[in-house]
């Protein structure tokens, strides 16, 4: 009943908003003329408004830039992430010059040539000159932004050295994390997705040796900060069971998506830990995520992960209190955990 | 201004002189306006469809605004469009949320900005531009609006399925997509987005086609490929465009329904679904990405060139000046069209594609810039010395070129893979591409239906109206997607049904609120151009014969309208399409069928 009132009203709304526009129109046919062709004053008014705009535009941006400007996120906790935000705000830097300049040219033309009747436009279809300039200036322009850009990616995807480096697997389903730290070895075992039953829910092959110090840890994610000479990094391989998700380190400014099928890679050396950020934030309840950032199901929300980064003491110490994945007691005899059959290799571990 | 109409005899025109005596009288109602095979006619069909399929697109992206700026809260307006099912007590449920995201998407880039933008301009244009009679196939032409048609009405039948409509992002990356319980919408509702994606390529291959035959061998007399106007240039490269890559978005699609329905696995690889391991093993899903993506990408152009073909005419017309650099402009989209197919992998860098491939994907993606800026500095000194005339279409030029450039300088950054790594899939990168390619392209396409209006339905839309709609919407247009960059920089994804579950953005809600308030602004100013567009239609002052003082020849043909366009032989073309205010003649625009004076130089060189 309320659903077919307010179609009526819409529907009378209509009509009565047409029939409106009818005796306007009618009124004005009765002056004559192309009501509808655009007159001087209304060249004159639109080119003013452009102006206006141009102004309103640029005081929303600066607004936007002072209120919204302390939202985003501080300063980049990773090595690799310092040397990204500097490349970025240079690029940013550019192209709002280009931004602010367009702009400007584009509405104060507007402004300034607006259509006067007794005027009439000056006929100027090309000149080799210009277009020369504008042609090469961008060019040159991009031939600094690709080759700075492509010297930083070539750092940042050069594969991690994994002797130097904490490996930590990141493995993800619908709708967490789970992490698996390499243990003593430093080495991941082995993992295969037909092995995921029960308390493995990581898949981990028993027969695999280097695997049975593993540690697998549910609801946060430790890093160690190591001193600014050490080069030690943490070394990340990453898995899905299920959909692609996207492991999105914000902070550290990384992200990888995990793809079912295969192990994807990344790798960092964290520089800031959880407390010193607090106190440059002087926000006591701050902490690092990982947020899940590519569409993974209803729940996509709110897939995350805690993440502490603490001194390598802190790191070491917590690191010892988890459980291995087949304490060395245990593994003595396997059992349960092995099948029948020969699970085929995980590729790329 | 003397019509040359005695030049031409050729046999085609004869052919179909004598066609159109032996059919005329006899159309019924269904072959005028339904089953109709003229290119006036599909164009408005396609046109209306779009009007009606952006309506709904738009309504969706108000209940998902609105979610996103009070999660949690009810809305009597999203419980009277959804029912209890999918907004209990008004709140949106979350996979609905997912859904409409998906939709949104799916309706506006292929439905409207493709579908629409295309089908309508390309169609009413090509043969009035170009000097023909109609399209080289009508039937095929019908066809492609029926099978545009049929993919509309499939897409929208998903809505109201118990499961819901797709929902796993217009992307519909697998295996999210292709195994049913990973979420609702993967289920019949992705068989139904298949199937209308299907038929959505028939449409396009069919049109497409159809297109670019009648651009290569159509042409009236004297219309010299040099000699067309930039908007068939524009319709001719996008064609080429969508006949290129839209079958290879079918074979990802066809893939697709292979491995939901028939067990096969290209995209599915050690899988674990509700404990157990799924059988179909050994695919990649970015396999599928890769597919996608080679439409995908070309597809941002198939939906931007239209809008800037469209604007390079209007901004030349109402500034009363030669479109600067015309040959710079052809050769510019030509750039953009070729790059477009080599530039795929940047939507990919961080699937775990070797990085060196992303490094060449890194060069060519940023080559596109250097076409793009020839494009946009041609535009604003084609205004530089005009005498312009602010006609509603010439707002909304202006407002694509503004829209070009802010959303194409982001590019920039999101093209470089190291940069793009902390923005990848966040807010910044759905600024970006709402601002580059779907703002500029529905300001160009509603900037077209202002300026044809005339020709598609012989009237005038009113220009106060039209005024008003133009500010409300650049105002709106900005505050809805300027502040979701600095989103983006705050590191939010996109597609989050709420950002309440996350503690890091709990301080950005007030920029949520501002985004929907503009975005409720946005779709109200729509309201004064539906209004506008069909009260017009059927009252509005009726349209004399050349009303800006154009050159090209849609505007030679009588304000009626009958088949074969023109009443007696086709013009004959004698220059190009820009010679506004040029220096010595009375008027300030010689249409094209005028011949050149002795002497003259065409194609605004010099003497």
């Amino acid at each position: 009943m309320v659903k077919l009132l307010v179609y009526l009203a819409i529907v009378l709304l209509i009509v009565a908003v047409s029939q409106l526009a009818r005796v306007f129109e009618l009124a004005s046919e009765l002056k004559g003329g192309h009501k509808n062709k655009v007159t001087e004053r209304d060249n004159r008014n639109m080119g003013r408004l452009f102006l206006v705009y141009l102004v309103a535009f640029f005081a929303f941006i600066i607004w936007q830039l002072c209120h919204y400007g302390p939202l985003l996120l501080p300063e980049a906790a990773s090595e690799s992430g310092k040397k990204l935000d500097w490349l970025f705000n240079f690029n940013m830097v550019i192209i709002f010059v280009v931004f602010v300049i367009t702009h400007i040219m584009l509405f104060f033309f507007a402004f300034k040539y607006y259509g006067r009747d007794n005027n009439r436009a000056t006929f100027f279809p090309h000149n080799n000159k210009l277009e020369l300039i504008w042609t090469s200036v961008p060019a040159a322009v991009l031939a600094v932004i690709i080759f700075l850009g492509l010297k930083l990616w070539s750092e940042i995807t050069t594969p991690a050295d994994d002797k130097n480096s904490d490996v930590i697997e990141i493995y993800t389903k619908q709708f967490d994390f789970t992490v698996r730290y390499a243990g003593n070895d430093n080495v991941l075992g082995k993992a295969n997705y037909k092995l995921v039953v029960g308390a493995n829910v990581l898949g981990l092959d028993s027969a695999d040796v280097a695997g049975h110090d593993d540690k697998i840890v549910k609801g946060e994610l430790h890093l160690p900060v190591y001193g600014e000479k050490d080069t030690r990094e943490v070394s990340f391989k990453i898995r899905s069971q299920d959909v692609i998700h996207s492991v999105y380190f914000p902070y550290h400014r990384a992200q990888m998506n995990s793809v079912p099928g295969m192990t994807t890679l990344i790798h960092f050396k964290p520089t800031i830990t959880t407390a010193e950020m607090r106190k440059k934030l002087k926000n006591d309840k701050f902490d690092y995520y990982i947020v899940c950032n590519k569409i993974c199901g209803t729940s996509h929300y709110a897939m995350k992960l805690l993440v502490i980064a603490e001194t390598p003491e802190e790191y070491k110490a917590w690191l010892a209190k988890q459980p291995e994945f087949m304490p060395a007691a245990s593994a003595a005899a396997p059992s349960g955990m092995k099948t029948d059959e020969a699970p085929k290799e995980q590729k790329g571990l | 201004m003397s019509m040359d109409i005695h030049a031409t005899h050729d046999l085609n025109d004869a052919h179909d002189a004598h066609h159109d005596h032996e059919h005329h009288h006899e159309e019924s109602f269904v072959q005028k306006y339904i089953f109709s095979m003229d290119h006036k006619t599909i164009s408005r069909q396609f046109l209306i469809t779009a009007v009606i399929m952006a309506v709904v697109g738009m309504m969706m992206s108000v209940m998902f605004r609105l979610q996103l700026a009070w999660p949690h809260e009810g809305f009597a307006l999203t419980n009277f469009i959804l029912g209890d099912k999918w907004a209990p007590k008004g709140v949106l449920d979350p996979n609905m949320y997912m859904a409409l995201v998906t939709l949104h998407g799916t309706i506006m880039v292929f439905m409207v900005l493709t579908g629409g933008l295309s089908g309508t301009f390309s169609n009413l244009l090509i043969p009035y531009q170009i000097g023909a009679r109609d399209m080289a196939s009508g039937f095929l032409n019908m066809l492609s609006y029926w099978f545009f048609f049929a993919s509309s009405l499939v897409m929208l039948l998903s809505c109201f399925i118990e499961s819901g409509p797709a929902s796993g992002g217009w992307t519909v990356y697998p295996p999210l997509s292709a195994v049913k319980e990973f979420m609702p919408g993967s289920g019949l509702g992705m068989t139904m987005w298949l199937v209308s994606m299907s038929l959505f390529i028939v449409s396009s291959l069919l049109g497409g086609l159809n297109y670019i035959i009648t651009v290569l061998n159509f042409r009236t007399k004297g219309m010299s490929m040099t000699r067309l106007p930039l908007t068939i240039w524009a319709f001719f490269i996008t064609a080429i465009l969508g006949v290129l890559s839209f079958p290879v978005l079918f074979s990802a699609a066809l893939l697709l329904i292979f491995d939901r329905s028939f067990g096969t696995s290209f995209y599915l690889s050690d899988i674990i679904v509700n404990g157990a391991p799924l059988e179909q093993t050994g695919g990649s899903p970015i396999l599928f990405q890769h597919l996608f993506w080679f439409l995908g990408h070309p597809e941002v152009y198939i939906i931007l060139l239209p809008a800037l073909g469209l604007a390079s005419e209007i901004i030349s017309v109402n500034s009363r000046k030669p479109i600067f650099g015309y040959r710079a402009m052809i050769g510019s989209m030509l750039a953009i069209g070729f790059l477009s197919f080599i530039v795929w992998g940047h939507h990919m860098f961080i699937t775990g594609m070797n990085p060196f491939l992303g490094s060449v994907f890194v060069f060519t993606t940023l080559l596109i810039a250097i076409p793009s800026a020839v494009k946009a500095f041609n535009y604003i000194t084609t205004l530089w010395k005009g005498n312009i005339q602010f006609n509603p279409a010439m707002l909304f030029a202006i407002g694509l070129v503004s829209t070009f450039i802010t959303g194409g300088v982001t590019g920039i950054i999101l093209a470089d893979s190291a940069l793009d790594i902390p923005i990848h899939d966040t807010y910044f990168v759905v600024a970006h591409f709402h601002i580059v390619m779907g703002l500029s392209a529905i300001l160009g396409m509603i900037g077209g239906v202002y300026h044809w209006f005339p020709k598609l339905f012989l009237r005038k839309m009113n220009k106060t109206m039209g005024h008003i709609h133009f500010w409300l919407t650049f105002v709106s247009a900005y505050g809805v997607f300027f502040p979701m960059h600095f989103l983006g920089l705050a590191g939010v994804p996109r597609r989050y049904y709420t950002n309440s579950e996350i503690p890091m953005f709990d301080n950005l809600v007030d920029i949520n609120v501002l985004i929907t308030c503009f975005a409720i602004l946005g779709a109200l100013a729509q309201c004064i151009f539906l209004f506008n567009f069909f009260y017009s239609m059927f009252r509005g002052e009726k349209a004399e014969q050349n009303p800006y003082h154009s050159n090209t020849l849609e505007w030679t043909t009588p304000m009626k309208h009958t088949h074969g366009n023109w009443p007696g032989a086709l013009p004959v073309v004698h220059r190009w399409p820009y010679d506004y205010s040029k220096p010595g003649e009375t008027d300030d625009y010689i249409p094209q069928t005028v011949p050149l004076r002795p002497g003259e130089v065409d194609g605004g060189g010099h003497h």
